[in-house]
């Protein structure tokens, strides 16, 4: 079987080790997650952790039914790409004088639909969220002119078909 | 129970009295029903094991000699009565010691809460006297693990791991409590978990999935079931019994389904698996429908599942949704469990008897008599067999003793050979494999069982991994019959280096002690038995006493256990000889 990307959302309670115990799942499989991102999600008091990972169907469908084995996690899910809406965040940290002296650098942060979130006397930030790609092609215009830092975010996604964890947790609850 | 019935009786009492960390974890133990636990005392769990001494009118705790027999004893215990065996440790080292028995419980779904101590919380992360991270450590082998910092958390926390113990699929849960909790005062009451709201422990079986088992089950012409551990766990015994007698289906058991349904009955057709029976393996290739019942899948059941019933349609009954699809596809998935299950199905099923296709069973059982079972059990050659041992403690106890089984060829041997009229009667360690399994799990089998006989059925090798719990068997007297089978060799490696290694011994040779002398410095009775003249008297001399027996029954050194399915090899390439 093909090896593809695929996004993992988990719910879960957000209690200390769960963590530890999701990534065991795939440190034991030897599968590295390409990023994780955790948050709060659409319901109090329920985080949820957004996984990467490049693997082959078989391999998340087990993944997953461990996750979701795992005593706090209420509910966990794997998708392609095409079934999500899915962003990354990066930051670029550049000298502030290359702003005014690279008149292409105002050019590159317009075309980019990025922003300016903060301007020092000796650098200015810019942040761009989006594709993966996107992002990456952004770093690589960029980068000519010298980036003192860079980073980019997790993947963050909401899939396109409903995740019905309110009613799930009811259902669990009247148990 | 008495004791928070009476403080919760009296309303007064409740609102005044405090109690300390320590004390709130004996009265959590005795409201969950505990009477008996296994431990070693050390630094950071002493407040408990102080408590331990004033309510031991309550609550027996029962010192190992290390606490990885803690752990499997508490294990043996778990699985012959089906509670939740308990065991108990310090920090540190005494923490990392259960990680095995943990580990062994997760893979075989035992119930167990293990406590351990911890220092201080003021202390945690400094690298402290006897600080180990064990709830990172026992993470991957765990069903649950936590944490308690203050006193205030120990009876909600308790009360859970109890409750993710023993419901749905079963495991171990650690709790592991800080000594600033032990100590802190505070106002207990208790009360028993019902429920986590992100754990759906028994997933309700769906009505359509079993009606469309039972179109496949009634077409089938040759279906087969093979039957796990779920049965016992889901007390599902009586339940299989009655499916299989109204189907007429041929049945066949994992190593921990052993003893669901009894031995000699008409449609039990043996073990599946690397050293089951050969009907079991090879027709697994010949039936046109598969019905897993409470079962895994194990490599060791499946050998290559490139070529693992692929004729045949599968029916995978089973309580955790993670099993399913995770290494056979299942054409019809019924969750639940197994007791509910079969019971929805059972008025669905036709009345049927498959003769032709029981004839292919006998036929390959006969096959296998000839080739093995009967060299096995009734041998003419000189040297002892560990099979003809087995046959002789099947007569002398009529077939009710619970057989505790260790690692290797003595294992496979007692499993193919033990006859079980009872359920949970083979307990043994079967997902991971443990060897030092025996002695220690024998201990909790008997203690939770003294109405049953308990022999412990061990070979060399395992034996003197956890020799040393003698002590216990010593000290409580606890009448277990421990029978090693001496062949000198780490056998099991041994035959793998014979098959797969051009009989390269690299260090699977024992240079053994006197293990006579060794129980008889535990003031064990002991027997050594070297020939055949005198090996029906003295099982039966064993058999018979009512104190810790130990027999060392010397058998050939280089005996073969076959039928056997080579590793990655497919189940229809079993191997006679």
């Amino acid at each position: 079987m093909e090896k593809q990307w695929f996004t993992i959302s988990v719910y879960s309670e957000n209690n200390v080790g769960l963590l530890n115990r999701i990534s065991g799942i795939f440190l034991k499989r030897h599968i590295n997650i390409e990023s994780l991102n955790v948050s709060k999600s659409e319901i109090d008091e329920v985080s949820k952790f957004t996984i990467v990972v490049h693997t082959t169907e078989t391999w998340v469908h087990n993944i997953v039914g461990q996750i979701e084995k795992q005593i706090e996690v209420i509910k966990a899910f794997y998708h392609t790409d095409e079934e999500t809406i899915y962003q990354e965040s990066a930051l670029f940290k550049i000298a502030s004088n290359l702003l005014f002296d690279e008149r292409q650098i105002q050019n590159i942060i317009k075309d980019n639909n990025s922003q300016i979130v903060t301007v020092a006397r000796d650098f200015f930030v810019i942040a761009k969220s989006g594709r993966r790609n996107e992002i990456n092609e952004m770093y690589e215009q960029l980068k000519p002119f010298g980036i003192m830092q860079f980073v980019r975010s997790g993947r963050i996604s909401v899939s396109k078909e409903v995740m019905q964890i309110s009613t799930l947790l009811n259902e669990f609850q009247e148990q | 129970m008495e004791t928070v019935k009476e403080k919760k009786n009296d309303p007064k009492k409740t609102a005044t009295i405090k109690i300390t960390g320590a004390e709130a974890i004996i009265h959590c133990l005795l409201a969950e029903g505990v009477d008996l636990l296994y431990g070693y005392p050390g630094g950071a769990i002493m407040p408990v094991y102080d408590e331990l001494y004033k309510f031991q009118d309550k609550l027996t705790h029962v010192l190992t000699r290390h606490e990885q027999g803690a752990t499997h004893a508490a294990q043996g215990y778990a699985r012959v009565t089906g509670k939740v065996g308990v065991a108990m440790a310090t920090s540190g080292p005494g923490a990392t010691n259960l990680v095995t028995g943990l580990a062994d419980a997760q893979i075989d779904s035992t119930p167990m809460v293990c406590i351990t101590g911890q220092v201080p919380r003021h202390l945690l992360g400094s690298d402290a006297f006897q600080e180990t991270d064990i709830i990172g450590i026992s993470t991957p082998v765990t069903k649950w693990n936590y944490q308690i910092t203050k006193a205030s958390e120990i009876a909600e926390i308790m009360a859970k791991a109890f409750y993710i113990a023993k419901s749905g699929r079963p495991g171990p849960v650690l709790v592991d409590i800080t000594k600033n909790a032990q100590f802190e005062e505070f106002e207990f009451s208790y009360e028993p978990c019902k429920g986590v709201r992100s754990y759906n422990p028994v997933p309700k079986p769906d009505k359509n999935a079993i009606a469309a088992a039972a179109e496949l089950i009634n077409a089938a012409k040759k279906p087969y079931i093979v039957w796990g551990q779920g049965v016992i766990l889901g007390k599902a015994e009586a339940q299989l019994k009655a499916f299989v007698e109204k189907t007429g289906i041929p049945a066949a058991w994992t190593i921990l389904g052993a003893s669901a349904l009894d031995t000699d009955h008409p449609l039990n057709v043996g073990m599946v698996g690397m050293h089951g029976n050969y009907g079991p393996n090879v027709l697994t290739n010949e039936c046109d429908l598969l019905i897993a019942i409470g079962m895994r899948f194990d490599d060791r059941v499946t050998g290559s599942l490139d070529t693992y019933a692929k004729q045949a349609k599968v029916i995978h009954m089973e309580i955790d949704p993670a099993e399913i699809n995770k290494n056979v596809k299942a054409d019809i998935a019924v969750l639940g469990n197994s007791k509910e299950t079969l019971e929805l199905l059972l008025p669905l099923v036709q009345k049927n008897t498959h003769e032709a296709w029981h004839d292919e069973f006998k036929k390959r059982y006969q096959i296998e008599f000839d080739e093995v079972i009967k060299n096995d059990i009734h041998p003419t050659k000189q040297g002892l067999t560990m099979g003809e041992v087995i046959e002789e403690i099947n007569l002398a106890s009529k077939n009710k003793a619970v057989i505790v089984t260790d690692v290797g060829q003595h294992q496979m041997i007692a499993c193919r050979y033990a006859k079980f009229k009872q359920s949970k009667s083979n307990i043994t360690s079967g997902g991971l494999g443990t060897m030092g399994f025996a002695l220690p799990a024998a201990i909790g089998a008997k203690m939770g069982a003294m109405e049953r006989e308990v022999v412990a059925v061990i070979g060399d090798g395992g034996y003197q991994m956890t020799i040393q719990e003698l002590g216990v068997i010593f000290q409580h007297q606890v009448p277990v019959k421990i029978v090693v089978l001496n062949n000198d060799h780490l056998g099991m490696v041994r035959q793998w280096q014979e098959l797969f290694f051009d009989k390269r011994y690299a260090s699977t040779v024992m240079v053994n002690p006197d293990f006579v002398k060794i129980a008889e410095g535990y003031h064990i009775e002991s027997k050594r038995v070297s020939e055949r003249k005198d090996l029906k008297a003295t099982v039966q001399e064993m058999m018979a006493s009512d104190k810790p027996y130990f027999l060392e029954v010397k058998v050939e050194k280089e005996d073969n256990v076959f039928p056997m399915i080579p590793s990655g090899a497919s189940v229809s390439d079993i191997r006679l000889k």
